[in-house]
């Protein structure tokens, strides 16, 4: 048994590729996990952060800092009623959230977050990634149709529109990107997620600063189509609230409305993890040509334990912060025993072992992390985008710019 | 189908009208929803997203506040008039006492007015506090509804420590006012005039210059100054289009007379004016409260009103101007302890008049915009 893992551990190439589905099971597994534990978390920090932003606390009474309170949304959502509106399609209205949970989720099975820690590495895998997140467009137009209701139909619509205009804007910044791996003197560039980030590897720069500003240009394109993708701030027109109540969910509730929550956040995590992987360099540390040898090598292995003991004294200066009073005994508790916890873990990951294992993944969800920032930032910041102008920034703005961008960088491609 | 919507038949189709009419849409705007700033109901006429027509659905909030005035004596009613529009009482208490004060051919003595220009005007930033921040809101901007919010609290607390209460404050009485200033008045406004000049600088920091606003409130919800006059629209909404007129200045009431002051004016008549008239307003009121609140005259605060209110036979009309706009109180008396009958000018009402004109041909989204920009109060347009 041991030995099995040990020869995993060792191998070089993704379970999917080495036909072994059996840790290709546990990796979705633990993909499926990680995800939502990343959107439990994300929900605790979009509500603390925007509230800090907002001049207020936000979530403060249910678990010491409201840090149970996702649990505790997760709990009321699950027992809530199920509420199915008596005029509309039952089946369609039954498969929507599953149609958009589902194409969410799928895309993770490319998504490489180190040289072996993916499901699979396909050679299409930017194409399939953009193919299987692009069909939750259906389940979000059936859930519209099917709640038989104005708003929800003004919603879909919008949302449908957008999705496909800014899906062009968005490939094209990605074929700018995919036409850059092809810059080596073999001339032969791929498509395989894996692949791209050994050609910043190889190339040694992040495709984000290639043919400065070219490649900054082209990952400019890519990070508004992708907000406007996810259907998030400034581009939320589908779900505005001040306009459309909710959008196309108006008339879901309980653990209907859960799935595309869980699907909006998981797919703002899965475009983010395309843009990390096509021009952040994936799952490379920083400066890794740059600041290279042994020490360096070391110095930036220890940062995953690092994050997590610096996580840890934040929640211990929250402990001594606590009120005194019995009353917050418990809440004191429980918060020494999360701030124990995580910095048991940022121990853990010091170890040799585990420290080269674990910093890719780091790596790529530390970037990932500072999109996910940006998201909430954008969604402090912005006024909503009207329909038109959405329109326009998409086909006008955004389109041309991917379009050029792209031109002149197959050009380079060629005179280089 | 309710009556209302079969109204709509009278919209026309525009030229774009097509063979079916599949491309309509009858949607019911309210009265729950999150932007129509309480229980208004609009029914709108969609193709697509353009609105072809609007239908207002009001009195969701009506309470008979102007029925409720003949069964009341001048005194009794005074609370009632806190009530319509609860954003702004201050101004609405202002209004119904100066209309019966001259009524009763009596004038209010300085102190007791300059105690009600600071206050007013106070509460006219308040409103507009309110305004901006569910505007900003309506149009997407989550976070300067928190800011105003925030500096919105100093405004209620100095109201509370004042008369008691925060919103609906029933602070002036016919004939001056009850309460002399506490103790720490003054510093306590100058305090907050400190404090609030550089909030309204990050607000504007927030959204003046912000591309998404702009983009979002230019040139949506255009009202001519044509338009406005024979629509009958008052306030920001009115100055936003051009027009220099502000009651305070064309006939002052109160002590409007002693402070110097600007009336800001816009030139487009578009929402983006609106909200850069609405940002100037409440840095003039700033103006005026700084000249108030360093002269407040000695003296007394009431003048003479005997026990029972009881006006001689005959009708008045005041109006002042309400952080919305005209506000006014036409009162008939009959000569007894209770009004005969008293029409109320609601400036939200009036305002409201101008919203189909204002989206009709534009989106839908700019009808959350144009409902957010003519600042209306449902308490007030329902009364």
């Amino acid at each position: 048994m041991i030995e099995y893992i040990t020869s995993y551990l060792k191998s070089d190439t993704t379970p999917g590729q080495a036909g072994n589905f059996l840790w290709a099971f546990i990796y979705i597994l633990l993909i499926f996990l990680g995800l939502s534990v990343a959107v439990i978390a994300m929900n605790w920090l979009e509500r603390k952060i925007l509230a800090h932003m907002q001049v207020r606390l936000g979530p403060m009474r249910v678990g010491p800092h409201g840090l149970l309170q996702p649990i505790a949304d997760a709990i009321k959502l699950l027992i809530k009623e199920d509420i199915m509106p008596s005029e509309s399609d039952p089946f369609v209205f039954w498969t929507a959230p599953l149609i958009v949970v589902l194409t969410a989720f799928t895309v993770f099975i490319v998504v490489p977050f180190g040289p072996t820690h993916a499901v699979t590495d396909m050679n299409i895998g930017v194409l399939f990634m953009l193919g299987v997140s692009s069909l939750s467009v259906l389940g979000v137009v059936m859930a519209g149709w099917a709640s038989n209701s104005h708003y929800p139909l003004m919603g879909a619509l919008r949302s449908s529109a957008q999705m496909v205009s800014y899906e062009i804007a968005m490939g094209l910044a990605v074929i700018s990107a995919v036409l850059m791996t092809s810059f080596n003197p073999s001339g032969t560039g791929t498509l395989s997620m894996i692949g791209i980030v050994q050609a910043q590897e190889a190339q040694s720069t992040w495709f984000i600063f290639k043919f400065f500003p070219l490649g900054l240009i082209a990952f400019f394109v890519f990070a508004v189509a992708m907000v406007a993708e996810t259907n998030r701030a400034p581009f939320d027109l589908p779900e505005a609230e001040s306009e459309l109540t909710a959008g196309f969910h108006t008339e879901y509730s309980g653990f209907r409305w859960s799935l595309f929550f869980l699907a909006e956040y998981s797919a703002m995590i899965a475009v983010s993890s395309i843009a990390v992987t096509l021009w952040l360099g994936g799952w490379l540390r920083p400066f890794p040509h740059w600041l290279s040898g042994e020490t360096w090598d070391l110095v930036f292995s220890l940062f995953p334990g690092l994050t997590f003991l610096a996580m840890a004294g934040l929640t211990f200066y929250s402990v001594a912060r606590m009120p005194k009073h019995p009353y917050f005994r418990a809440q004191t508790m429980g918060l020494a025993g999360f701030g124990a916890l995580l910095g048991l873990i940022g121990l853990v990951l010091f170890a040799p072992l585990v420290r080269d294992r674990v910093q890719d993944i780091y790596w790529f969800a530390a970037k990932v992390a500072g999109f996910m920032y940006l998201y909430i930032w954008y969604r402090g910041t912005f006024p909503r985008y009207r329909f038109d102008q959405l329109m326009k920034v998409g086909w006008k703005i955004l389109l041309p710019i991917g379009l050029g961008v792209l031109i002149v960088t197959a050009i380079l491609g060629i005179a280089l | 189908m309710t009556d209302a919507t079969k109204n709509l038949s009278h919209l026309e189709l525009g030229d774009d009208k097509t063979f079916l009419d599949s491309n309509e849409l009858i949607i019911n705007m309210g009265p729950q929803h999150p932007a129509t700033h309480g229980v208004l109901r609009v029914i709108l006429k969609l193709d697509g997203e353009k609105v072809l027509g609007t239908e207002c659905v009001i009195g969701y909030l009506h309470r008979g506040v102007e029925k409720i005035a003949e069964n009341r004596t001048y005194a009794m009613f005074n609370p009632y008039v806190d009530r319509m529009d609860y954003v702004a009482a201050v101004s609405n208490g202002l209004g119904y006492c100066e209309a019966v004060e001259k009524l009763l051919n009596l004038e209010a003595p300085p102190r007791a007015n300059y105690i009600r220009v600071i206050l007013t005007e106070l509460n006219r930033l308040a409103s507009h506090m309110l305004w901006l921040g569910t505007h900003a809101l309506d149009i997407g901007a989550i976070t300067p509804l928190f800011y105003t919010f925030r500096d919105r609290e100093e405004i209620l607390k100095i109201f509370e420590k004042y008369c008691g209460a925060r919103l609906t404050t029933h602070a002036f009485r016919i004939g001056g006012c009850l309460y002399e200033t506490y103790e720490g008045f003054e510093q306590d406004v100058t305090k907050f005039l400190k404090f609030v000049t550089p909030k309204i600088d990050e607000y504007e920091e927030l959204l003046t210059t912000n591309r998404i606003w702009v983009e979002r409130t230019r040139n949506v919800g255009m009202l001519s100054a044509k338009d406005c006059t024979a629509l009958g629209v008052t306030g920001p909404v009115l100055r936003a289009s051009g027009v220099k007129w502000d009651l305070r200045k064309a006939q002052p009431y109160a002590a409007y007379s002693d402070f110097e002051f600007e009336i800001p004016t816009g030139q487009n008549g578009d929402t983006y004016d609106r909200y850069l008239v609405r940002m100037q307003e409440m840095r003039q009121s700033l103006r005026i409260v700084e000249q108030a609140v360093g002269k407040i005259p000695e003296g007394p605060i009431m003048a003479k009103v005997p026990k029972v209110v009881k006006p001689p036979v005959g009708e008045v009309y005041h109006s002042i101007e309400a952080p919305k706009g005209e506000l006014g109180y036409f009162i008939v008396s009959d000569g007894s302890t209770q009004p005969y009958r008293v029409r109320v000018r609601p400036p939200s009402f009036v305002n409201l008049q101008a919203l189909d004109q204002m989206v009709r041909g534009q989106l839908v989204a700019d009808v959350i915009a144009v409902i957010g920009t003519l600042d209306i109060v449902l308490g007030e347009v329902d009364r």
